[in-house]
This record gives C-alpha cells, sequence and structure tokens, in this order.
C-alpha cells in the first residue's frame, strides 16, 4: 500500500502497475491488475473515454483499449499525446515516460 | 554457434545507446551464452550518428563501440559467444574496421567480424514518398536530410551467421531480429515458419531493451520493490526449440525477474498485442502465457505469427537545429511564486525584445512534467525555472540563454544556479517502401 493517509481516496497505484512507451507522437501505457480480483474495477475505472477525458488538453487524438485478459492487463494508445513527440515536444519529458504515472495517479471509484 | 544443450541461451548486453558496460562483461563472463545482443540504435540515434558520419566519415557509429569491444571480445571469444549488435549505426564499416584493429591489438588473430550493409537507402527513396502515420511527404520537412535507413530484418542476419562470424556489426537492424536470426539458425526455423518467428520475436521484443526486463524501469519503492537495482543483471533468455523461453538472470546480479517485470515489457512500445509488425513477421502476443518457475525465472509462451508486411518501414533522419535549455533556481518562502515571476520576465522579454514566442517555461517542482495534462500546480520552497527553445537560428538560442541568464541580477530575489546549453537537434519521420529498394548484403573481416 502507498503511504498516504488512511482516509485518501483510492487511486489506480493502490492496485496496479503500469509503463508507458512511445512511437512517434503516439504514447502507449500498459496497466496490470496485481490481483485478478481487481481486474474488473480497473476495467471500470480506466475506460478509453475516461482517459480521453481527463486529459483534454494532452491528448489530442482519440484513444483506445486493448484487453489481455487472461493477465489481467489493459493497453491503451493515446493517439497525438506527447506534445509532437521526442522529436518536437518541449517537454522535460519529451518521451512522455511519465504518463505511466498520470494513469496510475487517477481515483478509483466504485 | 554453438549449441550446448537443448536450450539455446541469449543474453543483452546492452538496450540502449548509453547502456552500462560492466553488467555485460559479467553476463559475458559467467552467462555461457550462446549470442550476446547489443541493441544500441533508437530512430534519433541513428539521425544523430548520421551527423557524426558527415563530420567525420570514419565515425557515425556508436560512441562506446571500442570501450564495449574492448571488454566484451576477448571474453566473448573464450566463451564461444557470437556478438550481434547494431551499434554500426550509420557507418557500419567504420565499425567493423575499429572492431577489427581492436582485436588485432588484443591479440585475437582470426576472429571473424562481419558487417551488414544495406540499410542506408538515402539515395534510394524519392522526397515525394508519402509518411507512414501522417498526412504529407518527406519534401515538406524543409528541413535538410541527414540520411535514411530501412529496418532490416532475419534475412540480412542468417546469411552472415551461416559465414561462421564471431560478430555481427550492423546499422538499422530491426530490433527483435537480432534475436529471431540466430534461433532460427540453431533450432532450424524455416523461413517461412510464421509460429515460430512469432516466438523468436517475443523473446526479442522482450530482451531488446536489457535490464527493462530485470528490475529497471521498474522500481517504485513502496509498492514496487527491486533488489540491489544499482547492480542489476542483464537479462538471459532460454530458448527452447518449440519458442517457449525462460527469462532470467545471473543469480548473483541485481535486479528481479517476476511476471510482472515481464508483464510491464510484454506491452512496452506495443499498439494492438496480436498485431507487433517487424520486418520478419506480424507476431502476435495477445495470447502470451506467463509462469513463474523459481527465483528470477519466468517462463513465456505462445507467442504466435502471421505473414510479414508488405513493406519495409524506413526512418528519415533531418538535421533540426538546436535545442537551447537554461534555468535558474528559487527555494524558501514563497519560491514558487519568485519562479513563476521569472517565467513571466524570460516569456515577456523574449517576445517583446526578441520576437521568441515559442519557449517553453516550465517551473520543475511545482509544474512541468504534467503541466500540459492540466494537473494542479504544487506549492513548492524548492524550485527551478527551466526555458526549453527549439529553433533553427543559432542567434535565438543564445537569445534564450543569455536573457535566462541576466536573471541573476534583473529578476526575482534569491535566484541561483544559473546552467544553460545549446545542443544539435535531430527530426526524424517514418515511411514504407517496397522491399525491393533493399538489397542487404556482408562483408567478412578477419582480424
Amino acid at each position: 500500500m502507498t503511504a498516504r493517509g488512511r482516509n485518501a481516496p483510492r487511486i489506480v497505484r493502490d492496485i496496479a502497475h503500469a509503463r508507458a512507451g512511445d512511437k512517434g507522437n503516439t504514447s502507449n501505457v500498459n496497466v496490470w491488475a496485481y490481483d485478478c480480483a481487481d481486474f474488473e474495477l480497473l476495467k471500470r475505472n480506466l475506460t478509453a473515454e475516461r482517459i480521453k477525458r481527463e486529459f483534454p488538453q494532452l491528448i489530442r487524438g482519440p484513444v483506445e483499449r486493448y484487453e489481455i485478459a487472461h493477465l489481467y492487463g489493459l493497453n491503451f494508445v493515446l493517439h497525438d499525446a506527447l506534445e509532437g513527440g521526442v522529436n518536437a515536444s518541449l517537454n522535460l519529458d519529451s518521451h512522455g515516460k511519465s504518463w505511466s504515472y498520470l494513469l496510475l495517479g487517477l481515483t478509483l471509484e466504485d | 554457434m554453438r549449441k550446448n544443450s537443448d536450450v539455446f541461451r541469449i543474453g543483452t548486453g546492452a538496450g540502449f545507446s548509453a547502456d552500462r558496460l560492466d553488467p555485460a562483461v559479467d553476463l559475458a563472463r559467467h552467462g555461457e551464452l550462446d549470442v550476446m545482443v547489443l541493441e544500441c540504435l533508437g530512430e534519433r540515434t541513428v539521425a544523430f550518428a548520421h551527423r557524426d558520419r558527415m563530420a567525420n566519415p570514419s565515425r557515425g557509429y556508436n560512441a562506446h563501440l571500442e570501450r564495449r569491444m574492448r571488454a566484451l571480445l576477448p571474453v566473448c571469444k573464450s566463451a564461444g559467444t557470437v556478438i550481434v549488435t547494431n551499434m554500426g549505426a550509420a557507418n557500419p564499416r567504420a565499425a567493423a574496421l575499429r572492431t577489427q584493429e581492436i582485436a588485432r591489438e588484443l591479440g585475437l588473430d582470426g576472429v571473424k567480424i562481419a558487417c551488414i550493409k544495406g540499410d542506408d537507402v538515402t539515395d534510394r527513396v524519392p522526397m515525394s514518398q508519402p509518411f507512414m502515420d501522417e498526412p504529407g511527404t518527406l519534401a515538406d520537412v524543409g528541413r535538410p536530410i541527414v540520411g535514411m535507413n530501412a529496418y532490416l530484418g532475419v534475412d540480412a542476419i542468417v546469411p552472415a551467421l551461416q559465414a561462421g562470424a564471431d560478430v555481427i556489426i550492423g546499422g538499422r537492424l530491426a530490433d527483435p531480429s537480432m534475436y529471431l536470426a540466430p534461433l532460427m539458425l540453431c533450432h532450424g526455423w524455416q523461413a517461412g515458419d510464421m509460429g515460430r518467428a512469432g516466438a523468436g520475436t517475443l523473446v526479442g521484443h522482450l530482451m531488446e531493451c536489457g535490464m527493462q526486463i530485470t528490475g529497471g524501469y521498474f522500481a517504485d519503492p513502496g509498492v514496487k520493490e527491486v533488489p540491489q537495482l544499482a547492480q542489476c543483471g542483464y537479462p538471459i533468455a532460454e530458448v527452447a526449440a518449440d519458442g517457449s523461453a525462460v527469462i532470467t538472470k545471473l543469480p548473483q546480479s541485481g535486479g528481479c525477474v517476476t511476471e510482472a517485470t515481464v508483464k510491464e515489457q510484454l506491452l512496452y512500445e506495443v499498439h494492438d498485442p496480436a498485431a507487433y509488425l517487424t520486418p520478419d513477421v506480424t507476431a502476435d502476443f495477445s495470447r502470451v502465457q506467463l509462469k513463474a518457475q523459481g527465483k528470477d525465472r519466468v517462463q513465456v509462451s505462445g507467442a504466435s505469427g502471421r505473414t510479414r508486411p508488405d513493406k519495409l518501414k524506413v526512418t528519415a533522419g533531418f538535421d533540426d537545429g538546436f535545442l537551447a535549455e537554461a534555468g535558474v533556481s528559487y527555494a524558501g518562502p514563497g519560491a514558487s511564486t519568485r519562479g513563476r515571476l521569472a517565467g513571466d520576465i524570460v516569456t515577456t522579454r523574449l517576445k517583446e525584445t526578441f520576437g521568441i514566442s515559442d519557449a517553453r517555461v516550465d517551473l520543475i517542482g511545482a509544474r512541468s512534467l504534467f503541466a500540459t495534462a492540466g494537473l494542479p500546480d504544487v506549492e513548492s520552497e524548492d524550485v527551478r525555472l527551466h526555458v526549453g527553445l527549439r529553433t533553427t537560428n543559432r542567434d535565438e538560442a543564445e537569445a534564450m540563454l543569455w536573457e535566462v541568464e541576466s536573471l541573476l541580477c534583473c529578476g526575482p530575489a534569491g535566484g541561483g544556479g544559473f546552467r544553460g546549453s545549446i545542443t544539435p537537434a535531430v527530426m526524424t519521420k517514418s515511411v514504407l517502401i517496397d522491399r525491393a529498394l533493399v538489397t542487404p548484403s556482408f562483408e567478412m573481416l578477419v582480424a
């Protein structure tokens, strides 16, 4: 569990781990539930629509979600979501390596 | 290549251009490897290497090639381990010649070094070629081209292995192909066997980023612990004839191999898990099975594949001027507010005095990586103003650095620690070309 307070809202990082990668101006973030019992909760909370809605300025293109259900994993493809990508972005993290923590920081709702 | 048991042992000794060397030497010495792959090439790395080659025709290969070869050649030679690498970058022949010299200096006479040619298609691709994944053509970039390289697959590597090379040095060899080629040869997989090609490509994909599968790019203290990360070991794949593999590492090395580390790498830089494209195959990772087999051993199986893509991907690199960066720090009460004021001053002066309106201003510690994502500012008492600018005009880059430095006397109270740099920038674009335009070959050099 995290070091946050007892009453803090639960976040995706409490039940899942993730890794981000880049191809051009497209980011992908794979997210995996630690426990198979949490996979449905993860799926309900991390929909393509919600991720697009949470970061409208960053994610300018569509969001796709792929499921690897037997491994309790989701893979998100975020199009036009890297401020131009590593060639053009002036973000200090021009690869968007930290985008995994954008998703892991989202709150969980039952 | 020797084959000392039912499984073929293939290790990674570098997962990117600047990856560590000492754990690679450990792995070469103790890993009992048939093959060690040194994957050192990203799309932008090739473009930077082309710039190096243009400045000096005997350069243009990986900056650490000499150190890597000096350390690894003797160990790999005595262990009977073949080295496969794309460290040749934009100049594989120069890299092979340098490796030949090093082998001779080390007294390793007779070492056979194969240089893979044919990935440089700069003279073969018309500027009217449309981009692979966005509107427009190469001509639309409007910047000087530095080089274009096609991704070469197993058909470029297998003949050099068959000829008995001890070291294979290429430029734009597709990362997973460097693993699949020796697997095909040792296990007798046929060129048209797309199922095995998919399985071998999975092995390559999992291994190609080195420590990203043994605990690197993974640790999150309190949530995801990784032991001895400072001594993290490179991965080993023990690959069976059916294409299944066990991912592991040297027992004495740091890091860990768990289902979780393997999962994160399974879909790293993958879009559709059922369609991972390489020059060799359309690989399907969507039904991969993972099974922990004791400490730091995870078995992977169930990858498959179908017809390879008709066309080959080409990365075109362009000179894109300069990336200028500069910063000043603020700490103590009101630091965030003073830092924001400093940013406003720079923005105003760059615009009004120099006509520069596309610099980016971040306040590290308060608002930077997630600024565009819209996360709220953090009030911090230790922040750093960071200004970034991409420009093809060196005078603009220098003006930005000067403006940020001037904050030391002209800006808010307590600003210190100015640093500034101007570095060359490149841009890359992707196009698809007919396979007929690419004719790989190899040249064998003997030390």
